[in-house]
């Protein structure tokens, strides 16, 4: 087994506040736009960039987590059952701009499942999808990123690797695992 | 990933601990979608269920069809005093008839204890036990301990009264399997004819004073007194019996502490409970009914991956 590392935690900081000033560009102070990070793992990165544009914007930015499992269509067709984790969206997205965040973009299927998931809670204006690390050539669906971290080519059998100090880590990294 | 250890919900003595608390976790995050603007998501829609009850029920049936509906799986529905039961068919002919549509998962409530057992050890689909005669009731149990989870935190170590006929009740031996497996302790209180002769090999206590019952428990769930199931006379008079062993507000506020009043329905007003107290603040019997929608989501959709 093979590690490469694609981020390390500084790194991993510019690129972060890099996305925040994309961000900024196109939704200027977020009167309309809300965050909602992808369960597990989007939560962690959806976290970071609200902390970090509420520092820069002064003011609270809505984020939520929003768990895709009930709406996956691999439901009954794998190995291992699917646990859920919660979902935690204490406002309407109704009419609102939706900032879709999730750590790494693979086949797209997850992404699928969160616009179904989203529905719940109204009716966006817009969905715009923002994540760390985006693997191309290996969508299964017509999927992609508006705001991406890094691109990396990548075969099926290698995986990528998030570490999150929330989560535990010593430091944030990122690694292909081959 | 966890899975249930069982493909059937049979009874809660069949399936362990674990098992309990994967269907408490699952059940939180139902409960949350519950809460929804749109309460449904789309997890069975390729499953069909098919809801078959030979003895009548309100609650459980309607929470169950509302738990399918919200999971978006296909219900059909089954009632013995319009079917073809009517004529002498058998359980299994009648049964395998509805397999034979093409249907994932069967939840029957039968009156002879057993009767789901022995439909799982014949047919290939999941079957979930609604409440099989005198035997179990394992969603009540369930969402009986879910409830008590959800007021205290957990339900380990806390005192738990069942109160009525236990004689008769597949509430009472689901309930009390199901708090031992989590480390409650269980008393059962009732009239002596009401209490089966072997009670004691359950491990549970025995009080016949239904004070003495209220005043050691953080928990009484009563229980109604099942006269369709009962033949003989067990007690002189329902005004005897809800004189010794009916809860009145007045008993619930001469506690010197607050205890938690369970019923799972339907309340016999008047009898094991008064009024006052069905509806005081004490009362926990509609969040029962809540938890119930969620604690079966989450037993059909842990089952429904069992399959495969």
């Amino acid at each position: 087994m093979q590690k490469r590392i694609l981020f390390d935690s500084q790194l991993l900081d510019l690129t972060l506040n890099r996305l925040c000033q994309q961000l900024i560009e196109n939704h200027d102070a977020f009167e309309q736009t809300v965050i909602l990070g992808m369960q597990p793992r989007g939560i962690f990165l959806a976290d970071r960039l609200q902390q970090k544009l509420t520092g820069l914007l002064g003011k609270e930015i809505l984020t939520g987590h929003l768990d895709t499992t009930f709406y996956r269509d691999d439901f009954r067709r794998r190995e291992s059952p699917l646990k859920p984790n919660t979902t935690h969206v204490p406002f309407i997205i109704e009419d609102k701009k939706v900032i879709l965040v999730d750590d790494v973009l693979f086949t797209g299927r997850t992404v699928r499942a969160a616009l179904d998931a989203m529905i719940a809670f109204g009716r966006p204006k817009k969905v715009e999808l923002l994540v760390m690390v985006d693997r191309k050539y290996s969508r299964d669906l017509p999927i992609e990123p508006f705001y991406i971290g890094r691109q990396v080519n990548t075969i099926m059998s290698q995986r990528v690797l998030v570490e999150w100090k929330e989560q535990g880590a010593a430091e944030d990294a990122i690694w292909l695992i081959t | 990933m966890q899975q249930l250890s069982v493909r059937h919900l049979l009874g809660i003595k069949n399936i362990n601990q674990n098992d309990i608390q994967l269907i408490f976790e699952t059940a939180d995050t139902f409960k949350e979608v519950l809460n929804r603007p749109i309460k449904k998501v789309p997890s069975l829609r390729d499953v069909t269920i098919a809801n078959v009850f030979f003895e009548n029920s309100t609650r459980t049936r309607l929470s169950f069809e509302l738990a399918q509906k919200r999971l978006s799986a296909d219900v059909i529905n089954f009632s013995s005093s319009s079917s073809s039961v009517k004529k002498g068919e058998t359980l299994l002919d009648t049964v395998n008839n509805i397999l034979a549509m093409k249907v994932d998962m069967i939840v029957m409530r039968h009156s002879s204890p057993g009767a789901p057992h022995f439909l799982a050890r014949h047919v290939k689909a999941n079957i979930v036990n609604a409440g099989d005669g005198t035997h179990e009731h394992p969603t009540q149990a369930l969402l009986d301990s879910f409830s008590i989870r959800e007021k205290f935190g957990e339900v380990r170590g806390k005192k738990v009264a069942i109160i009525g006929d236990i004689l008769h009740s597949r509430v009472a031996l689901s309930n009390i399997f199901a708090l031992q497996k989590q480390g409650a302790e269980v008393m059962v209180c009732g009239p002596v004819t009401l209490l089966p002769r072997y009670i004691n090999e359950l491990g549970v206590k025995v009080e016949l004073d239904v004070r003495k019952a209220l005043q050691w428990c953080d928990v009484a769930n009563v229980l109604r007194i099942q006269l369709e199931r009962q033949q003989i006379k067990y007690f002189p008079s329902l005004r005897e019996y809800s004189l010794y062993y009916g809860i009145n507000k007045a008993m619930l506020d001469s506690l010197d502490k607050e205890i938690l009043l369970m019923h799972p329905g339907p309340i016999n007003r008047g009898v094991e409970l008064t009024s006052d107290a069905a509806d005081s603040h004490h009362s926990v019997i509609l969040n029962q009914v809540e938890n119930g929608v969620a604690i079966r989501m989450a037993v059909l959709y842990l089952l429904a991956q069992a399959t495969s």
